[in-house]
């Protein structure tokens, strides 16, 4: 982590109100769908984006999900 | 293997949402007795377990050390897992996304967490600053904002001073030495919830103290 930015970031975490692990949890697949049909996925549920930002592990887990949905949906 | 069991009137409340005729199936015959659940729990461990690999061959450039066998039994067991997670919640499903993308979850995150945990075998974690260097002035780079570096004494002094023990030693481990969130719950007897709400105490403390 060399660069000041990402580490003021990764130290401060997001700005503003944001879901708990559990909460992010419980809200993924929905999420995760909203996005895949370019909703508004932030508006949906609020305080998801932020978490995603704050919480590495969340992160992750969000993007494979979003991977593997996306996989499935693909034409053969 | 656990079960769980729902009830009619639940049944007919949740499935009245579901958003495709699909989702209702698989939890009709989740829910169904006999031989027409266990076929649906064989099928949905299949389909787990083609999640659980997805999500090991994502990550098992992080594990040079692993034997393709091994990988292997981390997605069927990871499989295993999410299959009894999700039965035992199969009654909190409401149907807000396709089932499979809400099963799908389960088997990420379980092999996920095992994958985590797995890497760090073995290693010790740190809870005391590797790399305060971060915050030296030692090495500035010239396109470094004064600004900046002063944000960044300010916020190490804020990390010393105005944090308790274990808030500096989780943030420390979490954001500075980079242990991933499920391995050091493992390794501070807690949940990941948990630490992340002393994570996001101790940023709170931080933001307030520098006045960002």
């Amino acid at each position: 982590m060399n660069d000041d930015r990402e580490l003021m970031k990764a130290l401060l975490g997001p700005d503003g109100p944001e879901l708990t692990c559990e909460e992010c949890f419980d809200n993924l697949d929905r999420y995760v769908e909203l996005e895949l049909v370019a909703s508004d996925a932030d508006a949906a549920i609020p305080g998801m984006h932020a978490h995603l930002e704050g919480c590495p592990a969340c992160h992750e887990d969000h993007e494979s999900l979003k991977a593997l949905v996306a996989s499935t949906q693909k034409p053969a | 293997m656990s079960t769980a069991t729902v009830s009619v009137e639940a049944m007919e409340e949740v499935t009245a949402v579901f958003a495709d005729e699909d989702s209702e199936a698989w939890v009709a015959a989740l829910s169904a007795p006999g031989p027409a659940r266990e076929a649906a729990c064989s099928r949905l461990h299949d389909l787990l377990l083609r999640a659980a690999r997805f999500e090991v061959k994502r990550r098992r450039a992080s594990l040079p050390h692993l034997r393709g066998d091994d990988f292997d039994d981390l997605a069927v067991q990871s499989a295993d897992d999410a299959l009894i997670a999700i039965l035992a919640k199969l009654d909190t499903f409401r149907g807000d996304s396709r089932f499979t993308t809400w099963a799908y979850k389960f088997a990420l995150l379980e092999a996920a967490v095992k994958l985590r945990r797995r890497a760090w075998q073995g290693r010790e974690v740190p809870l005391e600053p590797e790399t305060w260097d971060v915050f030296a002035a030692d090495n500035p780079s010239p396109e470094r904002q004064a600004e900046e570096s002063e944000l960044l004494r300010e916020l190490k002094a804020a990390i010393d001073e105005e944090l308790s023990p274990h808030q500096r030693e989780v943030l420390v481990a979490l954001t500075l030495n980079g242990v991933p969130i499920d391995v050091l719950a493992e390794r501070l007897n807690t949940t990941r919830g948990a630490l992340y709400k002393t994570l996001h105490d101790a940023r709170k403390k931080l933001r307030a103290h520098i006045e960002i």
